[in-house]
């Protein structure tokens, strides 16, 4: 009976959402396995396709979910991660410094980056909103600044790194056709995949990240409970600014350039990842479990675009929103479901 | 005695974004002597830098109106006016047609693309107003699915109109001097402060935005203001959508309206409109919108190019919205205090 009831409380609300996204994900894959059989969409390379063209989603979702968790947005990330593409690039191809140095750079950049805006909106408490819709213009302009053609990475040492496979070599027998293939998976996803890991670890089982969660839920209460609110929320953005510059550098390593317009509404996509993956905008409320899964979600939606072959590419900015729509629907009628009791 | 009228001017709501459009026309004023300078061209039409920022500025200020009113009735922002712009104008082309005649009447098409942007608001009015849900949310939907319904219309392609009197509305109307979209813009502005200061509308979106829970208590219907805002700003921005078409003749799903949320947010902001929601000031996002088309031409006349030109735009919101923060006004009241405080004990 107790146990009983324990997982219901377990299962209410937002852990059923999360629990609905899981699912949600599993039967649409199952469905393009089935669907698109013949076309080899049950290979497991199809599955590892998904995390190495959304490393940089990964990344950039596990920064979006955190600073969510505060209560606060940031739509600077799409800027920031095109403006590393281009210093990188521009670096290393212009300027002929180490691919090494420069990623020291890039990432000491984006960590500046998140430290302005975060102390604007902490400590001067200017809405993050418009904060960081300044930094997407800024981050944007600046992209254009360093230059307005297309640089394109030609550095072997990064190169090298972009092209390191990590072959599995124990999924051999599944995967025959004629030849032998092994399913591989790039150095990219490794680093988002660890960074995913260290984000879980860091907001489940550290003090400041419980404390994350505590400035989002009420931060009036988390100020009379003796946090410090502002330095918080200053660390969430600048470690936020960290990881849109490190998502940036993972960005790049597949696309191995920089452009103008690269990452434009990268943004709105790690927003919809996490929301899809039961993060509350309200704050207060999220695991970056759930984004990751929503992640996956908009990968196997756009593999199964692909995979169909005549539908156009605008389908999955649709089927996004759709999805999107229904999970925050569903969201708020948990919330009102709760408000009721 | 002085002082005292000097502190009045400047608590004025409108005091500080005033200043700041001054302050941009200023600096043009020096780096162009021509800057205030209005000719007629061989078309007999009016140009100039000040006409062509108020006739580049039209869709803004449209667009701002609405969200000045979003803004204000539930303390958030509709980020999916872009891409109602880029539905509506789809719409109306479609409808239209691209042949040597419209498919059917002028007016059918711009209704039709007024409903369809009308029906937009009224989608993110019934998510934000009946819901519940965060506007910036609420609207992300549309925002995300919007360009893809209006590719979706157009089956991904440009459509050119050929008809040259579908013109009319982007440039200037035969025999007119001034440009079409200044009357719009205008037209806009003035029957939605009517409807405000005519009913007690403006009232009653002011205390919804204040209060939505003391408001309903109080007998209003908080949930049909806040709905009724987000679908006149929709229609707002199907107007806007259908201007941004005609200017070019052609609907560009991808491009129309493009960021251009982003600015009616800002022009909101510069106009000294809180974005926390409550009291606004319509001619204040006015001004804001002029003062961000202001400065876009500025730069643009400085030799600065459109891809490079957000960093300056950057720089000066937050330059701005530091000086409006309360934050930054503490600070500096408190360095005075100070400094009073030393002159005191020096005299002492």
């Amino acid at each position: 009976m107790n146990i009983a009831k324990k997982t219901k409380e377990k299962l209410d609300g937002n852990n059923f959402l999360l629990m609905i996204t899981i699912l949600l994900f599993f039967a649409l894959y199952l469905a393009g396995m089935f669907a698109f059989h013949e076309k080899g969409f049950g290979k497991p390379q199809v599955f590892l396709n998904l995390f190495i063209s959304n490393a940089g989603l990964l990344i950039a979702a596990a920064g979006m979910t955190m600073v969510l968790i505060t209560g606060g947005i940031d739509i600077s990330i799409g800027s920031v991660i095109g403006m590393t593409c281009m210093l990188l690039a521009w670096m290393m191809e212009k300027k002929g410094i180490s691919a090494g140095a420069s990623i020291v750079i890039v990432l000491i950049v984006g960590t500046v980056f998140g430290l302005v805006q975060g102390f604007l909106i902490a400590y001067l408490k200017i809405q993050p909103f418009i904060v960081t819709l300044a930094g997407m213009f800024f981050a944007r302009g600046m992209t254009a600044i360093i230059s307005k053609d297309m640089i394109t990475i030609t550095n072997e040492t990064f190169l090298r790194m972009a092209g390191e496979k990590i072959n599995f070599n124990f999924i051999t027998t599944y995967n025959k056709k004629g030849m032998a293939i092994h399913p591989y998976i790039y150095v990219s996803v490794i680093i988002a995949i660890i960074v995913f890991i260290l984000i879980f670890l860091f907001l489940k089982y550290t003090k400041f990240g419980r404390s994350i969660y505590a400035v989002g839920g009420n931060e009036q209460s988390a100020l009379l409970m003796g946090l410090n609110v502002r330095r918080i929320k200053l660390r969430v953005y600048v470690m936020n600014g960290f990881l849109a510059a490190l998502a940036g550098f993972v960005f790049c390593l597949n696309s191995s350039g920089g452009f103008v317009e690269q990452a434009r509404g990268f943004e709105m996509e790690a927003i919809a990842s996490s929301v899809i993956g039961g993060t509350l905008l309200t704050g207060g409320v999220g695991n970056v479990i759930g984004s990751l899964f929503g992640v996956l979600i908009k990968g196997t939606i756009e593999s199964i675009i692909t995979f169909q072959g005549t539908l156009s590419s605008w389908w999955t900015k649709i089927a996004i929103a759709a999805l999107l729509c229904f999970f925050i629907v569903m969201q708020s009628l948990f919330a009102a479901v709760k408000k009721k009791k | 005695m002085n002082r005292k009228k000097i502190k009045h001017i400047t608590k004025y709501r409108l005091f500080w974004p005033i200043v700041c459009l001054i302050l941009v026309l200023l600096f043009n004023l020096i780096k162009t002597p021509t800057f205030f300078k209005v000719s007629i061209n061989s078309n007999g039409v009016l140009y100039g830098y000040i006409i062509d920022i108020i006739n580049r500025s039209s869709e803004l200020i449209i667009l701002a109106v609405g969200m000045t009113l979003c803004v204000a009735s539930s303390a958030g922002t509709d980020i999916s006016v872009g891409a109602t712009m880029a539905v509506a104008g789809a719409v109306c082309c479609s409808i239209l047609g691209s042949g040597e005649a419209y498919n059917a009447p002028y007016f059918v098409g711009i209704l039709g693309a007024l409903l369809v942007a009308v029906l937009c608001g009224a989608w993110n009015g019934f998510l934000v107003a009946k819901l519940k849900i965060q506007p910036m949310v609420a609207t992300l939907i549309l925002f995300t699915a919007g360009r893809g319904i209006a590719q979706l219309i157009t089956g991904g392609n440009i459509l050119y109109i050929k008809v040259d009197n579908f013109k009319y509305l982007g440039s200037t109307l035969p025999h007119v001097p001034v440009p079409t979209p200044i009357f719009v813009a205008i037209g806009v502005v003035i029957l939605t402060y009517l409807l405000l200061k005519k009913t007690a509308l403006n009232m009653y979106i002011q205390s919804v935005g204040i209060n939505s829970k003391a408001s309903r208590l109080l007998g209003l219907n908080s949930t049909l203001i806040i709905f009724l805002t987000y679908m006149f700003c929709g229609l707002c921005a199907g107007i806007a959508g259908v201007i941004a078409t005609s200017r070019i003749y052609s609907i560009d799903a991808n491009n129309v309206g493009l960021n251009l949320e982003l600015d009616a947010i800002l022009a909101v902001a510069l106009g000294g409109n809180s974005l926390g929601g409550g009291k606004f000031s319509l001619a204040g996002s006015v001004i804001g919108a002029i003062t961000i088309q202001a400065l876009s031409t500025s730069l643009y006349a400085m030799g600065v190019s459109a891809d490079q030109l957000p960093v300056y735009k950057a720089v000066v919101v937050i330059l701005i919205v530091t000086l409006q923060s309360p934050e930054f006004k503490k600070f500096v009241n408190h360095q005075k205090q100070k400094r009073v405080e030393k002159i005191g004990e020096k005299v002492a």
